[in-house]
C-alpha cells in the first residue's frame, strides 16, 4: 500500500466525518468546542459563514453530519445504543444562546456597488446565500418571491411548531440587512422578461414547487377534502388555512407527511393517521421525524397502497387500500406485491396527498435558451451549476430535485462562486481550492490546546414542551433546545476529531508505547502489503472500508505505521506517550472559499 | 507521566476470551513511566498472556521489588494480588506466599538493580529451589530513578549518556540462572512483543522456576549510541535461536513447520513444548550446550534471544519438599494441629 499523502486536504478532511458529510462542509468539531467553551456567539458565526441558517437548520436539518459521525461507530459494543453527537441541536444552542448583539458581527453592506445586477428567483435559501455572498462583495442582488415574506420552503413548508416565526425572521433579516433587495409577492411569470431586464446573471433557486397528486377513483368528485401537502403546509402557515376535519389522512412516508399529520393534530385532527405504501423502515422520512409523529399518538400504517377515494354525495367518505408485501429480486431490488388480502377501507373526512414533489418551471419558455431533461430538469453543469444559458444558474430543488436546506445552502455557494468568477472573465470550472490549516495543539508536556479527555456519556435528548400544550397551538415550538449545562455534557461527547494524528516517521524509535496505550488499537506497526490484506492483519481488523487507512513508511526495521482511522477516538494518548514526538496532535481546519477575491485564480496568483 | 484516564471505551471487534474478558479487562492503572519505557511494552505483553490463556485475575499473585520495572505491576492486571516488597527481597517473599498457596500463579517482576545488585542473592537462591513462578526481569542496564548510573547488567565497554565508559564485567542474569538451576531460562526484549508474548504464556504455563531476561530500553537514560541496551543495538545485535510460536497442549498438532524445523521438548506432565528452529545448531534441551552458546553470542556482542533452556523434567520447591497438597492457608485447625497424642507419639520416636 501507498504512503498516505497528507498534504492532500481531502485526506484529513475526510477523517472529520461530520465536516465531509455535511453538504456545505461546516466546522462542526470546531463550534462544538466553542459551545463547551460558552463562546456561543463565535460559535454561532464559525456556523453562519459555513451554512447561514444555523439557527433554522439547528432545528429542521437533515442533519447528514449524524449517521456519519464518529461517536456513533465508537459507541458500538461500549453504549447499550450507541448514538451519534447530537450536532444538530447543539447549532441550535449556539444559535439560542448566542445574545443580541450579532450584527456588530455581521458583513456590512458594500460601501461601493460594483455595478452589477443579479436576479434570484424565489427567496429559499439557495438564493438567499447567494445573495449573502454576493451582496457584500458590491453585486447588487434583487430576489424575488411570490409570497409576501422571505424564506422560501422554510417559511411555507415548515411548520411554527418545529420552527418559530422569528427565528426565520432573525436569519432572513442578516442576509436582507446586507443591501439585498426583497421584491415580494412578485409571481416571475416569464424568463423572457426577466432576461429583458439586463440582469448579469440570474439565479434560480425557485425549489420544487409542485406536489405530486394521486390520480385514482374518486379523486375529482371529492376533490374538496383533499389537498395537496405542501400547498396545504403553505396555507397554513400564511393562516390561510386554519382547520381541518376531524378524521385525517395523510398518505405519504417523507417528512412533508410528517409536517402534515403534525399540523392536522394541531388544528382539529382528533384522528389523524399516516398510510404508506412501503415498510416502516424505508420510509423517506428522517427517524427522529417518525419518532416525534408517533409521540404525538399518529399511527404509521404500512404496505398499503391507496386504491380509491370514496366518497357520498360530492362529499369524502373515506379511503381503500390494498395490502401489500415487500418482494426483493436476486438484485436486491423491492417491488411491493399484493397479497391478496381483503381491501381495507378508513373513514376519513380529509386527506392529505404528500408522496413526493416535482420540478416545475412552466414559467420558462422553451425558447429562452434553457435546456431541459427528460425529466423536465434543467441541464446542469454539476460543479458550477451553470445552464445552457452561460449566466443563468440553479440551486436547491430547483437544480436536481428535491434534497434539503443544507444542499440548498451548499448549491447557493457553489452558484455564489460561478456567478462571481463568471462577471470577473474567469474559467468556471475552475474551482477555488479551501483553505486549509494544521496547527499542533501542543501547549507543553502531556498540555494540549483543546480537551482529549474522553467523556463516557450516552446522548442526551432534548426536552420537549408539554403535549397537551403544543397539541393546542400549531404555532408552539415542541422542542425547546438544550439548557446549557446539558449542552456542555452534549458538547463533551465529540471526539475532536479534526484534531489529527500526525505521524512523523524519522522521530520514530518504535518502542510500541503508542501501539500499548491505544485504548481503541488503531495503531500497528507491520511489514507493508496489499491494503485488503493488511487491513486484516492489523492489531485490530479494519473492516470499515470506507475509513482510510493512514501509512507511513520511513521506519529504521523497514515495517510500515498504519493507523485505521475508523475508530479513533482523537484522545491524543499516542502522543502523550510518544518519547521522540514522533506523533503530535494537529488541528485541521477547513474552511470552504466563499465568492470574493479569494475563489479568482488569477487573484490568487498575483498574490 | 500522563494525566488522562484511558478512556473505557474500546474498539467494537475487540476479542473476548473463553470467560468473557477482554484484553482491556486485564489491564491496570495508566503507566507514570516515562513515554517510550520498554516496561510498558512487556506489561503490555503480560496483559496479552494472561488475557490469551484465560486466567482469572483473581488467581495471580504478582510481586515486585524496588525500582522503576518494580513499579509495573500497578499497570496491569489491576484486580490481581499484588506485593510490594523492600528492595531485593521479592524472591523470598515470593517463595513465602507460594509455600503458603501453592495454587496462585505467581508472577515476579524486578529489574536489573532489585536482582542484580541488592538482591543477587535472593535472585539466586529462588532460582536453585525452583519455586514455581514466572520471574521477569526488565533490564536495562541503568538506574533510572537516580538519573542513569551504571547498573551491574551494564556491559563492560558500553556508554553512559554523558560519555562515561563503563570498566565493571556485567552480570549476565541468564547464565547466573541457568547455573543455579532454573527450569525455564529465556531472553527477550521489550521491543518484539511478537516474541516475548508467547515466551510468557509457556513461562506461565511451566511448572517450575521460569525466568526471562527481558531487555528493555530505558528511554530517558540509555538509548543512546554506545550503550547495548537502546533500541537499535537490541535490533542490530538480536539473534533468536527459536520462535515459540505455538502454545503446548496434549492436542495433535497439524500444523506443517516444513521450514527450519520443530524441537520438541516433552514434558513429564505428558505435553510437549514445540520450538521452530533459528538456529540449526541450537538444543534448547541442552544445558551445557545453552551455557557455551550464551557465553559465545557475549563474546561476539550478540544478544541472544529465545527459549534458551527448558528442562524436560522439571520440579518444584513443592515437589523438593514433599508437601500437602492442598495449599497450607487452606488447612484447617484439624489438620495443622493433629493432637497431643500424635505429638507424643513423634516425640517418643525421637528419644
Amino acid at each position: 500500500m501507498r504512503v498516505t499523502d497528507i498534504k492532500n486536504p481531502d485526506y484529513f478532511h475526510k477523517v472529520v466525518d461530520c465536516q465531509w458529510a455535511c453538504p456545505a462542509h461546516t466546522p462542526v468539531p470546531e463550534y462544538i468546542r466553542l459551545i463547551a467553551a460558552g463562546r456561543y456567539a463565535d460559535a454561532y458565526m464559525v456556523n453562519w459563514k459555513s451554512n447561514v441558517f444555523p439557527g433554522i437548520l439547528g432545528r429542521t436539518c437533515d442533519r447528514p453530519c449524524e449517521p456519519a459521525c464518529r461517536r456513533g461507530r465508537v459507541e458500538e459494543d461500549n453504549q447499550a445504543k450507541p448514538e451519534p453527537v447530537a450536532i444538530c441541536r447543539l447549532k441550535r444552542v449556539a444559535a439560542d444562546f448566542k445574545g443580541d448583539d450579532m450584527k456588530g458581527r455581521m458583513p456590512k453592506p458594500a460601501a461601493k456597488k460594483n455595478g452589477r445586477k443579479i436576479a434570484c428567483v424565489g427567496a429559499g435559501p439557495a438564493s438567499l446565500t447567494v445573495a449573502r455572498d454576493l451582496a457584500p462583495l458590491g453585486y447588487q442582488v434583487t430576489v424575488f418571491d411570490q409570497d409576501p415574506r422571505a424564506g422560501g420552503m422554510i417559511w411555507s413548508q415548515i411548520p411554527r411548531f418545529r420552527l418559530p416565526e422569528e427565528v426565520i425572521d432573525e436569519e432572513v433579516g442578516y442576509i436582507l440587512d446586507l443591501g439585498v433587495e426583497f421584491r415580494g409577492g412578485v409571481k416571475i411569470d416569464s424568463m423572457k422578461k426577466l432576461i429583458a431586464q439586463g440582469y448579469d446573471a440570474i439565479f434560480i433557486g425557485s425549489g420544487a414547487p409542485r406536489g405530486r397528486d394521486l390520480e385514482i377513483p374518486g379523486r375529482k368528485a371529492a376533490a374538496n377534502n383533499i389537498h395537496i401537502g405542501i400547498d396545504w403546509l403553505s396555507s397554513v402557515s400564511f393562516g390561510h388555512t386554519t382547520k381541518i376535519g376531524k378524521r385525517v389522512i395523510v398518505l405519504g412516508g417523507g417528512n412533508t407527511a410528517m409536517d402534515c399529520c403534525r399540523t392536522s393534530k394541531r388544528i382539529g385532527g382528533g384522528d389523524v393517521k399516516v398510510i404508506v405504501r412501503s415498510g416502516f423502515e424505508e420510509m423517506k422520512a428522517s427517524p427522529w421525524e417518525k419518532e416525534d409523529a408517533q409521540h404525538e399518538g399518529i399511527p404509521i400504517l404500512n404496505f398499503l397502497v391507496p386504491k380509491a377515494f370514496l366518497h357520498a354525495n360530492g362529499k369524502l367518505t373515506g379511503m381503500s387500500f390494498e395490502k401489500v408485501k415487500a418482494v426483493y429480486d436476486d438484485k436486491g431490488k423491492r417491488s411491493l406485491v399484493p397479497t391478496g388480502e381483503p381491501e381495507q377501507t378508513f373513514e376519513c373526512d380529509d386527506v392529505l396527498v404528500a408522496v413526493g414533489q416535482e420540478n416545475a418551471f412552466p414559467w420558462i419558455e422553451k425558447d429562452a435558451g434553457i435546456e431541459f431533461d427528460q425529466w423536465g430538469l434543467p441541464v446542469l453543469d454539476k460543479a458550477t451549476l451553470q445552464s445552457s444559458a452561460r449566466n443563468v444558474f440553479f440551486g436547491g430543488d430547483a437544480a436536481f430535485g428535491p434534497k434539503n436546506i443544507i444542499w440548498a445552502v451548499a448549491h447557493g455557494h457553489d452558484a455564489a462562486i460561478s456567478i462571481d468568477k463568471l462577471l470577473n472573465a474567469e474559467d468556471l470550472r475552475e474551482r477555488p481550492a479551501p483553505s486549509v490549516n494544521l496547527l499542533s495543539q501542543k501547549m507543553g508536556i502531556h498540555e494540549w490546546s483543546y480537551d482529549n479527555e474522553i467523556a463516557g456519556d450516552a446522548r442526551y435528548k432534548v426536552p420537549w414542551r408539554d403535549i397537551k400544550l403544543t397539541l393546542k397551538n400549531v404555532k408552539a415550538e415542541v422542542e425547546l433546545g438544550f439548557d446549557v449545562a446539558t449542552a456542555w455534557k452534549e458538547a463533551q461527547r465529540c471526539l475532536n476529531c479534526d484534531v489529527q494524528t500526525v505521524f512523523a516517521s524519522k522521530l520514530c524509535i518504535e518502542c510500541d508505547a503508542c501501539v500499548d496505550i491505544c485504548p481503541m488499537d488503531c495503531i500497528s506497526f507491520v511489514a507493508n502489503g496489499e491494503e485488503s490484506e493488511l487491513r486484516a492483519r492489523l492489531n485490530a481488523p479494519a473492516k470499515n472500508l470506507t475509513q482510510d487507512l493512514y501509512l507511513q513508511d520511513g521506519l529504521k526495521t523497514g515495517r510500515v505505521m498504519v493507523k485505521d482511522e475508523d475508530v479513533c477516538l482523537h484522545c491524543g494518548l499516542c502522543a502523550e506517550r510518544c518519547p521522540t514526538g514522533a506523533w503530535d496532535m494537529q488541528k485541521f481546519l477547513l474552511e470552504m472559499t466563499d465568492a470574493g477575491p479569494g475563489c479568482r485564480s488569477r487573484e490568487r496568483k498575483a498574490a | 507521566m500522563t494525566y488522562v484516564l484511558k478512556p473505557k471505551l474500546h474498539h467494537p471487534m475487540l476479542a473476548k476470551n473463553k470467560l468473557g474478558f477482554t484484553r482491556r479487562d486485564y489491564e491496570g492503572k495508566v503507566s507514570t513511566l516515562c513515554a517510550g519505557c520498554g516496561h510498558d511494552s512487556i506489561s503490555a505483553a503480560l496483559i496479552q498472556a494472561f488475557f490469551q490463556l484465560d486466567i482469572q485475575p483473581h488467581r495471580v499473585a504478582k510481586l515486585s521489588g524496588i525500582g522503576c520495572s518494580s513499579k509495573t505491576p500497578d499497570y496491569f492486571l489491576g484486580n490481581s494480588h499484588g506485593f510490594n516488597t523492600v528492595h531485593g527481597r521479592m524472591p523470598s517473599v515470593l517463595t513465602g506466599a507460594n509455600l503458603a498457596n501453592r495454587d496462585l500463579i505467581y508472577l515476579g517482576v524486578s529489574g536489573d538493580g532489585d536482582s542484580a545488585s541488592i538482591g543477587l542473592g535472593q535472585f539466586a537462591h529462588v532460582m536453585r529451589r525452583g519455586v514455581n513462578m514466572t520471574y521477569i526481569l526488565e533490564n536495562n542496564g541503568v538506574y533510572g530513578l537516580t538519573k542513569g548510573q551504571f547498573s551491574a547488567t551494564a556491559d563492560k565497554g558500553s556508554k553512559a549518556k554523558k560519555g562515561m565508559v563503563n570498566a565493571d564485567a556485567a552480570v549476565d542474569t541468564v547464565s547466573l540462572a541457568l547455573l543455579m538451576g532454573a527450569t525455564f531460562v529465556a531472553r527477550s526484549f521489550s521491543g518484539d512483543k511478537q516474541q516475548l508474548t508467547p515466551l510468557v504464556e509457556a513461562a506461565i504455563w511451566h511448572q517450575g522456576a521460569a525466568f526471562i531476561d527481558v531487555i528493555s530500553p530505558c528511554v530517558a537514560f540509555n538509548n543512546h549510541p554506545g550503550s547495548t541496551k537502546s533500541y537499535d543495538y537490541v535490533r542490530e545485535h538480536n539473534e533468536a535461536v527459536n520462535r515459540l510460536d505455538f502454545w503446548p497442549s496434549r492436542d495433535a498438532i497439524t500444523v506443517d513447520y516444513s521450514e527450519g524445523g520443530v524441537i520438541e521438548v516433552p514434558q513429564h506432565d505428558g505435553s510437549i513444548i514445540k520450538l521452530r528452529k533459528l538456529d540449526a545448531e541450537y538444543d534448547p534441551s541442552d544445558k551445557i550446550n545453552a551455557i557455551t552458546h550464551i557465553a559465545q553470542a557475549a563474546a561476539k556482542g550478540e544478544v541472544l534471544t529465545g527459549l534458551l533452556y527448558l528442562a524436560p523434567d522439571a520440579e518444584d520447591l513443592h515437589q523438593h519438599l514433599n508437601t500437602f497438597e492442598a495449599p497450607f492457608n487452606r488447612l484447617g485447625e484439624k489438620e495443622l494441629c493433629p493432637g497431643s497424642a500424635l505429638l507424643d507419639k513423634i516425640n517418643a520416636g525421637l528419644r
